[in-house]
C-alpha cells in the first residue's frame, strides 16, 4: 500500500475510521483539535456520527453511550480534557464497555502548557478514573506506530470489553510523517461486529426478563461488585501474560541501557545509534504496552554487565522511572534524564548523560 | 369470555417488590412509562438511559435493556446512543438534582441540539436517595439537610423552571409539565409520556416532559399531606401545562 504524508492527529483518527470506528465525540483542546476536526469531515462519508460535546464529560459519554449501544467509537484529548473525562472511563471500566481513547499529552499539571509532555504516565497506567480499574496502554512513537496502534486498540478493547487508552503526546498529535494506513474495513465486516454485540448491546431486545441488555456500572450486591473486580483483575493479569509488546534493541551486549516510551523512546533510540559508533556499549528498552509493563524485558538483563539504566523521560518529577525502579530492584542504578513543562526532551542531553555514565566526556 | 379490560405491564419484572419509598410516585411514573411502551409496541426497540438517585433504582425492576449513566450524563449517554443506534427508542429518567444541576449543561446542550430522545423528568425539588438535600428545584420555606432554614434566594438563589428555561431554545419539540397527584393528572402524564414517545419514533426531536412529584421521606410529611404539600405549593411555582408543542403548532 503507497505511503501518504499525514499529520500525526490525522492519521489516527483515519486509521479508526478504517478500522470501524463510526462514533466520534470531542472538545476542543491543543495540541489535537486536527483529530475532532478530521472526524467531522470523515465520519459523515463513511455512515458514522460526529458529535462536539460541550465538554469532556459530555464527550466521554457520549462514547460511552455510542459503545453501549455496539458501535466502534473513540475520543481524544490532551492532559487536562483527560482529567475531566475520568468520570466516563472509569463508568466503561465497570460496565465493561470497549471504547479507544487517545491523550496527546502536553505539560501539567493543571492548565499547565500545550506543548509536549510525559506528565500522564501515573494517570493513564495507575489511576485514569475512580475504582482501580486498569486499562491496556499503548504508547506510541512514530506517527506509523500510532496508526498501527490505533488499529489494534480497537480490536483489543473488543476482546476484552474494557477500554484501551493511546498514550502520545503533542508531538505524535502535530508531527507530519510518511504513514502507511490500514485498508478500509469493509462495510459488511463493520455490521458483522456490530452484530456481534447485539446480544450486550443497549438496542432492545426482545421481551425476557433474563435476556435484557443491562448495562451496569455498579452493583447493588457488594459480592456481585467483588465478583466483577475478581473477573476484571483475572484480565488484567492475563494481559502480563499474553499482550506485552515492547521494543528491545541493541541490549545483548550492552552495558548502559536506556528506557523510555512514546516520542522520548524515539530520541533515545536514535541517541544509541550515535553512541554505537563512538564505541559506547549502549542500548534501548521501550515499551510499547505501558500497561502490561515489560517486566520481562529489566528482568533478563545480565545485571553483573550493566552498569546503570538511564530513564528519559519528559516528566518531572520522573513517573515512568518508579517503574522502572520497581522491577529493577536496586540489581544496577536507574539514572534519570528528564525534562518537562513542555520541553521536547534534547537529544545533546540524552548523549551527555550516557556520556558521564560511561566515564567519558561529551 | 370475559373481556379484558387491564393487565399489569410486563416491562416490570414480577418477581421483584419495588424498594420504593411508600407514597413515592416513582412506581407509577415506572407504569406509565411501562404501559405506553405496551400500548405503542415496542418493548423490543427500547431502552432507558438511567439517572443516578432514586430514579436510578427502577434498573432491579424494569425487563427491558437499561444503561446507567454517569450523575447528570444521561443526556449525553442518550445522544451517543441515539445517534449510533436511531432506530431504538431512547429516554432518559432522570431526577432534578441528576437533570438540573450536576448536568445542567448536558441537558442544556442536547436539548439545543435537538437530539431525538425523550427526557422523563421526575421533579421533587430534593435529593431523594442522598438524604434530602438542597436541589436546584427547592421550594422557598421547603428545609433541606443542607439548608436548614430553607431555601434562602440571597444564598440559593431560586426555584429553577426546567420546561420555561428550555423554553428559550428553539430546538425542544415538546416540552410538558404534569403531575401524578390526581388520576386525572396520573392520565395527562401517561398522555403526555405517549406523545413525547410518539415525536421520537416520528423522528421530531427533543421531548421532555418534567413530571412534579412528592417525596414524604424527604419531605418529612406522610404521603396524604405531602399530596397536600405538592398541590398547595409544588404545584404553585411550578403550573402544569404543555409549555410547547410543536406538533400542535404544525397542525
Amino acid at each position: 500500500m503507497a505511503r501518504t504524508f499525514m499529520k500525526g492527529s490525522e492519521a489516527v483518527a483515519e486509521a479508526a475510521v478504517r478500522a470501524g470506528c463510526r462514533f466520534f465525540a470531542g472538545y476542543p483542546i491543543t495540541p489535537q483539535n486536527e483529530v475532532p476536526e478530521y472526524f467531522s469531515r470523515r465520519l459523515p462519508e463513511v455512515g458514522g456520527n460526529f458529535v462536539q460535546g460541550e465538554s469532556e464529560v459530555a464527550s466521554i459519554n457520549m462514547v460511552y453511550g455510542a459503545a453501549s449501544a455496539g458501535v466502534r467509537a473513540m475520543t481524544s484529548s490532551s492532559s487536562p480534557g483527560i482529567a475531566l473525562k475520568s468520570e466516563g472511563i472509569s463508568y466503561c471500566a465497570s460496565a465493561r464497555i470497549p471504547i479507544v481513547y487517545t491523550n496527546f499529552a502536553r505539560g501539567g499539571p493543571g492548565v499547565g502548557s500545550i506543548q509536549p509532555a510525559q506528565m500522564d504516565y501515573f494517570e493513564a497506567t495507575k489511576a485514569a478514573g475512580n475504582g482501580g480499574f486498569q486499562m491496556m496502554v499503548l504508547a506510541p512513537s512514530t506517527v506509523q506506530e500510532a496508526v498501527d496502534l490505533t488499529v489494534k486498540a480497537f480490536e483489543l478493547a473488543d476482546r476484552d470489553r474494557n477500554p484501551v487508552h493511546i498514550l502520545a503526546d503533542g508531538v505524535i498529535a502535530t508531527m507530519m510523517e510518511p504513514v502507511e494506513l490500514p485498508e478500509m474495513m469493509s462495510e459488511e465486516e463493520v455490521q458483522k461486529i456490530r452484530e456481534s454485540k447485539k446480544n450486550w448491546a443497549c438496542v432492545g431486545h426482545k421481551l425476557d426478563y433474563a435476556n435484557r441488555a443491562w448495562i451496569q456500572p455498579g452493583q447493588w450486591q457488594t459480592t456481585v461488585m467483588q465478583k466483577c473486580n475478581e473477573e476484571a483483575a483475572a484480565l488484567y493479569e492475563s494481559w502480563k501474560k499474553n499482550d506485552v509488546m515492547v521494543e528491545e534493541y541493541m541490549v545483548e551486549d550492552a552495558e548502559i541501557i536506556l528506557t523510555a516510551y512514546g516520542i522520548s523512546g524515539r530520541i533515545a533510540k536514535s541517541s544509541v545509534d550515535i553512541l554505537r559508533k563512538k564505541g559506547i556499549k549502549v542500548g534501548l528498552i521501550r515499551p510499547i504496552t505501558l500497561n502490561p509493563f515489560p517486566t520481562e524485558a529489566f528482568e533478563k538483563l545480565d545485571y553483573s554487565k550493566v552498569k546503570a539504566i538511564l530513564d528519559v523521560e519528559m516528566s518531572i518529577p520522573a513517573q515512568y522511572a518508579t517503574d522502572v525502579e520497581a522491577v529493577v530492584r536496586r540489581r544496577c542504578p536507574v539514572e534519570k534524564c528528564l525534562c518537562s513543562g513542555g520541553n521536547v526532551m534534547s537529544r545533546e542531553a540524552v548523549l551527555e548523560a550516557v556520556m558521564k555514565l560511561a566515564g567519558q566526556e561529551a | 369470555m370475559a373481556e379484558l379490560l387491564y393487565s399489569r405491564t410486563k416491562t416490570i419484572q414480577e418477581d421483584k417488590v419495588s424498594g420504593f419509598c411508600p407514597g413515592c410516585m416513582h412506581s407509577s411514573i415506572m407504569k406509565l412509562i411501562g404501559e405506553v411502551i405496551d400500548e405503542l409496541g415496542i418493548v423490543d426497540k427500547t431502552a432507558a438511559v438511567l439517572g443516578i438517585g432514586c430514579c436510578g433504582l427502577q434498573m432491579d425492576y424494569m425487563a427491558y435493556d437499561n444503561i446507567t449513566a454517569p450523575h447528570g450524563r444521561a443526556c449525553a449517554v442518550a445522544t451517543g446512543m441515539k445517534r449510533a443506534n436511531p432506530d431504538t427508542i431512547y429516554y432518559t429518567y432522570q431526577g432534578d438534582g441528576d437533570l438540573a444541576s450536576i448536568g445542567l449543561a448536558e441537558t442544556m446542550s442536547a436539548a439545543n441540539r435537538g437530539e431525538n430522545f425523550t427526557v422523563i423528568f421526575v421533579n421533587n425539588g430534593i435529593y431523594g436517595m442522598t438524604g434530602g438535600q438542597l436541589a436546584p428545584t427547592t421550594l422557598f420555606g421547603m428545609k433541606a439537610s443542607t439548608a436548614p432554614k430553607g431555601r434562602i434566594a440571597e444564598e440559593h438563589g431560586y426555584p429553577m423552571h426546567v420546561c420555561e428555561t428550555l423554553d428559550q431554545l428553539t430546538a425542544p419539540y415538546y416540552l410538558a409539565r404534569t403531575s401524578c397527584n390526581t388520576p386525572a393528572n396520573v392520565m395527562k402524564t401517561k398522555q403526555a409520556i405517549k406523545k413525547a414517545f410518539e415525536y421520537q419514533m416520528a423522528g421530531k426531536g427533543f421531548s421532555l416532559v418534567e413530571i412534579v412529584t412528592s417525596c414524604p421521606t424527604n419531605w418529612g410529611l406522610d404521603s396524604l399531606k405531602a399530596l397536600d404539600f405538592l398541590e398547595e405549593n409544588m404545584l404553585k411555582e411550578y403550573p402544569l401545562g404543555v409549555v410547547r408543542d410543536k406538533g400542535m403548532e404544525e397542525k
